[in-house]
């Protein structure tokens, strides 16, 4: 009984998902890029490089863009 | 289950942008204030005219710094879900709340922390405009160069982890990491900005505001993340 009721508490050895890396290369391909623009907008854009004319996208952005640590001007 | 995860990883991310939003508001936005203040002054007494608002303030400081805090949590949070997939199973964390604390740590350290040693957030009115296109390259280089030197560690961690147990696999980790971190922020350029006369103590306020920031973003999103995938996980563990 006191055997049994052990072998019920202790836990099982558990053995948690291995995902195969082709499974997660076109996930990682467009997520990751899409990831990465995303943060290109918010941490260069309108500085040392530019893909849109003006200053809006810089401005906008400004104070966030100081304070998550990126080159700002 | 990958996308599961990166969705998920996506919203812890945009659940840590809005905390890291709110703290913005408290510590960072009066040091911005004070820095812009600062930076008008100057100019006044250099007789150059200030520079046309494109933004008002008012904008900036809410809905600019709020689309930027979410936009960068979100990123980040999604970024972080793939190295969470890629990490389960192959590394000996069984728990995925442990597994995304411990990356959350790691990402803290990579991302965070040694870029902004060697290249530390600067508020308005310092920087010089002419170098912002190397000051740019050098932060991102040194920022892949820290992302690579921590993929290398947890190898070396894994690598020693029978042979010296895992407490003294982890020392011999941490110890290369330093070693060699250091030794690469040695070798990239150095930036010397500061204008005469900038207040050190808003200088000061200002990147602890900042590291504050970072410090509750990768801690929102290790802690929620992990809340978030634990079931998702579980359902597709094997037992045995």
């Amino acid at each position: 009984m006191a055997q049994r009721s052990a072998a019920v508490l202790t836990p099982q050895p558990i053995a948690i998902p291995v995902i195969p890396v082709r499974e997660i290369l076109p996930w990682a391909l467009f997520g990751g890029l899409l990831m990465l623009l995303a943060l290109y907008f918010v941490g260069a854009e309108q500085g040392a490089t530019a893909l849109l004319h003006g200053r809006a996208v810089h401005e906008f952005v400004h104070d966030g863009r100081h304070l998550l640590g990126f080159p700002c001007h | 289950m990958t996308r599961i995860l990166l969705v998920r990883g996506m919203l812890a991310g945009l659940v840590a942008g809005l905390f890291v939003f709110a703290l913005a508001r408290w510590i960072g936005e009066p040091q911005v204030e004070r820095a812009i203040a600062f930076e008008t002054v100057m100019d006044h007494a250099r007789g150059e005219a200030p520079e046309a608002e494109v933004v008002s303030r008012k904008v900036q400081g809410t809905l600019g710094l709020l689309t930027a805090t979410v936009l960068d949590g979100t990123a980040v949070g999604g970024i972080f879900a793939l190295a969470f997939t890629f990490a389960m199973g192959r590394l000996p964390v069984q728990s995925p709340r442990n597994l995304a604390a411990l990356l959350a740590a790691l990402g803290f350290v990579a991302i965070a922390i040694v870029p902004a040693l060697k290249y530390p957030a600067n508020p308005p009115s310092v920087g010089n405009p002419d170098t912002i296109g190397i000051r740019t390259a050098a932060y991102f280089l040194l920022l892949a160069f820290s992302c690579a030197l921590t993929a290398l560690s947890v190898q070396v961690a894994m690598r020693f982890h029978r042979r010296l147990g895992a407490w003294n696999a982890s020392l011999l980790s941490i110890g290369f990491f330093v070693v060699a971190a250091t030794v690469t922020c040695h070798y990239f350029p150095d930036f010397d900005e500061v204008p005469a006369g900038f207040p050190v103590t808003l200088m000061w306020k200002f990147r602890v505001a900042s590291l504050a920031m970072q410090a509750l973003l990768w801690s929102v999103l290790g802690v929620v993340f992990g809340w978030f995938v634990e079931k998702v996980v579980a359902r597709r563990s094997t037992h045995g």
